[in-house]
């Protein structure tokens, strides 16, 4: 048993928060929101100067060689900075998707341009009525010519707007809600018949509806095994769950920092409001569940590459409810200390809120995942 | 003992759904279902209705252009609206400023402003809170001075929901710096929001909506005839304000339109290769809702029963009871329907700016606007009197401690 980081993990975390400190300030990044794109792609350079942006990738394909920790360390300190570029959906969820299923061509190609910055990646796998069930697929792959003509939609595709490549399920076989059947491809962004409609999220970040429509892709486009691509998005989707765990930490660490601060500030009926012990108490609840919820988001990265899938899945999902339920209590708490000031779009905390709303509706929500594990209860 | 409503109590409910069933306006009603705000003319065009059968005004005398209801009367008639679902009335109007006005406004103010209230002709705002007076209201600054028939006010609101709506401002000002207890040097004023020196500035709020202001004031001349009861006697009008329409607290027909609107698109909704409402895990999470409903549902009648029992009118310090549980049940209620719209109640699709570019809706129409009707409720539990605050009131009021 040893939590401490080694010195390479605290310089990684150390760097980092100087970085944001220095170009995450909440005024920089409400300026960064109202951007066009909703990030930047200047700072999407910077993260791919200090190698962030191949941490988990192998040196092999210019990468850090990080693994589960690094990736959890580094979202812990995008979540106390509320980062909008598309780390989640490009190294996360794209890069575990390649690096499990990429043959070496693949990864050859991909990987490298990943850690340099100069390819964006989206996971197109969710459905508008699948909701998080992962095998309720209805987009279908139609061999033709040696390749495969793709139609259906992508609903809620995280930065699907932007991405260069999006990995793309859909049926090559079977029936809706099989679970075999399923296969992954490679598709071009700018490829004839691939619609895109990008909007933001709740929290600012940006996501795309996407219409696929008669889309013609090469054999080479398959992305690992034909029909069975179902056990790859299970580890695609555990390495949301963990990544965006950690992200949701960070947010519950500056919520509680922020909360505390302006319980020690905040002055009404001649003294500050924290010297009420009701108020004290609650910040003692919120602490409880942070600390919690962080020891949950350990178990996540520590689980996330273990090798036996049945643990692996049980212990994200307790990751999920526990993150869920410590991130929804933290974040309803620290509007409530603050008052009036809580639900304005000026002040801080209500982002870092959205922000904990938006993850917990993705990849499975607490009842989702509580479902999950009740089922294997014994 | 009887939990049943009376004949006529049920007879008076089927009147008032009829009524509302065959004069809402069925655009307006979609909305509210899809879970839109109403619009500002949603709230004109049906308060207007309202008040020409004589029910606006509903928890006034006939007197002043109510219709003289019993407490559970009104209780009734207001679940009967928030369920249909339609608009409310304008709270500030209806049970805030008339009732101020019946109890304390001289014969000319009654005359000049109930009618209009009533019919939504002047659309009125509240000038309570301040940047540093928030739950401890009473250490409010903002400044009027007698000079001849004016005042001259000097100061901050803050909070000040729909003042950019608003025609006019009720308004609590300092009179008396120098009073030996601070709610002692407070008044009561009428402000028209045209006044020069009224400048009213927008708040938007985490749903990303323009509902809060400031309003500043520098040298706002108001006549002394917009003082509602005494010079320095401010305090009490408040309070009277505050306590005085407890019937809606709770806002119960929300929570429970809420939750029917839940179930029905929970038969749209996959879980699992099944519609959600058929999952153990949904049912048992709508059950416990309801059954907090059905408590809340019989407190709020003891209380209203008690109330329109008892001679001196005073609020029932239960009433914070229905305040906590009526709005922890509408956060619950709201958290609910987002959750059952999953990944598709997190875009922000604002219907109106993509209806003009005729985009299609992201997933059903009723997805989107989960996320901000939950956000907007976070603050459910801090106007009013905060949460912990009606706690306070319990702890000392009832229990003595
Ligand atoms: C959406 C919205 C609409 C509003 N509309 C209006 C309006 O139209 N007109 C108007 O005048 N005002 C309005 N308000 C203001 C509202 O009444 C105040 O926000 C409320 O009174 C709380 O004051 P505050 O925001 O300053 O918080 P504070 O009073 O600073 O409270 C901060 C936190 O401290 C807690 N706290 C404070 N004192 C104590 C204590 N003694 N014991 C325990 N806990 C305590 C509070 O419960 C809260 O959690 C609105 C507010 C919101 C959010």
């Amino acid at each position: 048993m040893d939590f401490d980081l080694t010195d390479d993990q605290r310089l990684l975390t150390e760097s980092i928060t100087r970085l944001l400190a220095d170009q995450y300030a909440f005024d920089q990044r409400k300026a960064i929101l109202k951007s066009s794109q909703g990030w930047s792609p200047a700072l999407w350079g910077k993260y791919a100067e200090l190698g962030l942006l191949g941490l988990p990738i192998a040196e092999e394909h210019g990468g850090f060689g990080g693994g589960a920790v690094e990736v959890m360390l580094l979202m812990q300190v995008f979540g106390r900075h509320l980062v909008l570029e598309p780390y989640l959906a490009t190294v996360v969820l794209g890069g575990t998707a390649i690096r499990l299923a990429g043959d070496a061509g693949q990864k050859g190609e991909i990987l490298p341009a990943i850690a340099s910055g100069a390819m964006k990646l989206a996971f197109a796998h969710y459905e508008r009525e699948a909701r998080y069930d992962i095998a309720d697929v209805q987009t279908t792959a139609t061999p033709k010519d040696g390749g495969f003509v793709l139609e259906g939609a992508k609903s809620v595709v995280l930065h699907g707007d932007c991405a260069d490549r999006l990995i793309v399920s859909a049926r090559t076989a079977g029936g809706r809600d099989d679970a075999e059947g399923i296969s992954l491809f490679l598709v071009d962004a700018g490829a004839e018949g691939v619609a895109r409609r990008g909007y933001p999220l709740r929290d600012g970040t940006r996501a795309a509806e996407l219409s696929l429509s008669g889309v013609r892709v090469p054999a080479s486009a398959l992305l690992g095994e034909r029909d069975n691509a179902l056990p790859v998005i299970e580890r695609v989707v555990e390495a949301g769950i963990a990544a965006t765990a950690a992200e949701v930490v960070g947010a519950m660490e500056a919520m509680q920092a922020m909360t505390l601060e302006y319980l020690k500030t905040r002055q009404q009926f001649g003294r500050p409001i924290g010297e009420n012990q009701a108020l004290q108490h609650r910040a003692a609840e919120m602490l409880v569940a942070l600390e919690q919820g962080r020891s949950m988001a350990m178990l996540a990265s520590m689980m996330v590459e273990e090798p036996d899938a049945a643990e692996r899945a049980r212990s994200i999902s307790m990751a999920k409810v526990g993150v869920g339920q410590a991130g929804r209590f933290v974040s309803q708490q620290a509007i409530q200390l603050h008052g009036g000031i809580g639900m304005t779009d000026e002040y801080a905390v209500g982002h870092f809120f959205r922000r904990v709303m938006v993850i917990e509706h993705l990849f499975g929500d607490t009842d989702w995942h509580l479902d999950r594990l009740a089922d294997q209860v014994a | 003992m009887d939990l049943r409503f009376t004949p006529e109590e049920v007879a008076f409910r089927e009147e008032v759904r009829a009524f509302i069933r065959d004069n809402l306006p069925p655009e307006i009603r979609e909305r509210m279902r899809l879970g839109h705000p109403p619009r500002k003319q949603d709230t004109i065009a049906w308060q207007r209705i309202l008040n020409r059968k004589g029910w606006a005004a509903y928890s006034w005398p006939k007197e002043w252009g109510g219709p003289g209801w019993s407490p559970i009367q009104r209780m009734i008639f207001l679940e009967e609206n928030l369920s249909a679902p339609a608009p409310e009335m304008l709270s500030f109007n209806i049970t805030m400023i008339g009732p101020v006005l019946i109890q304390f406004g001289t014969e000319a103010q009654k005359r000049r402003f109930l009618p209009r209230a009533a019919n939504l002709d002047d659309w009125w705002c509240q000038g309570f809170s301040e940047p540093g007076a928030g739950s401890d209201l009473a250490s409010l600054k903002t400044r009027a001075v007698r000079e001849g028939d004016h005042y001259v006010v000097n100061g901050q609101k803050i909070w000040t929901s729909t003042a950019h709506n608003a025609d006019w401002c009720f308004c609590l000002v300092r009179t008396n710096p120098q009073a030996a207890k601070r709610q002692e040097g407070i008044s009561f004023l009428l402000i028209d929001m045209r006044t020069p020196g009224v400048e009213v500035r927008p708040i938007i709020s985490i749903d990303g909506s323009h509902h809060l202001n400031e309003v500043f004031f520098t040298d706002v001349k108001v006549p002394v005839e917009n003082l509602v009861g005494e010079e320095n006697r401010g305090w009490n009008v408040a309070k009277y304000l505050l306590g005085n329409e407890r019937t809606g607290i709770a806002r119960l027909g929300k929570s429970k339109e809420r939750v029917r609107f839940a179930k029905e698109v929970a038969r749209e909704v996959r879980k699992r290769g099944r519609p959600l409402i058929e999952d153990r895990a949904f049912r048992a999470r709508v059950a416990q809702l309801e059954v907090d409903m059905k408590a809340l549902e019989i407190t709020q009648l003891r209380v209203v029963s008690a109330y329109a029992k008892s001679a001196d009118g005073r609020p029932d310090p239960l009433s914070s009871v229905l305040k906590i549980k009526g709005t922890e049940l509408l956060q619950a209620t709201s958290e609910l329907a987002m959750d059952v719209g999953g990944p598709q109640a997190m875009p922000v699709w604002q219907q109106e700016l993509a209806q003009l570019a005729n985009e299609p809706p992201i997933g059903p129409e009723w997805a989107p606007q989960m996320a901000p009707n939950y956000l907007m409720l976070r603050a459910a539990s801090i106007y009013g009197g905060t949460n912990e605050i009606q706690k306070n009131i319990l702890t000392k009021a009832v229990l003595g401690l």
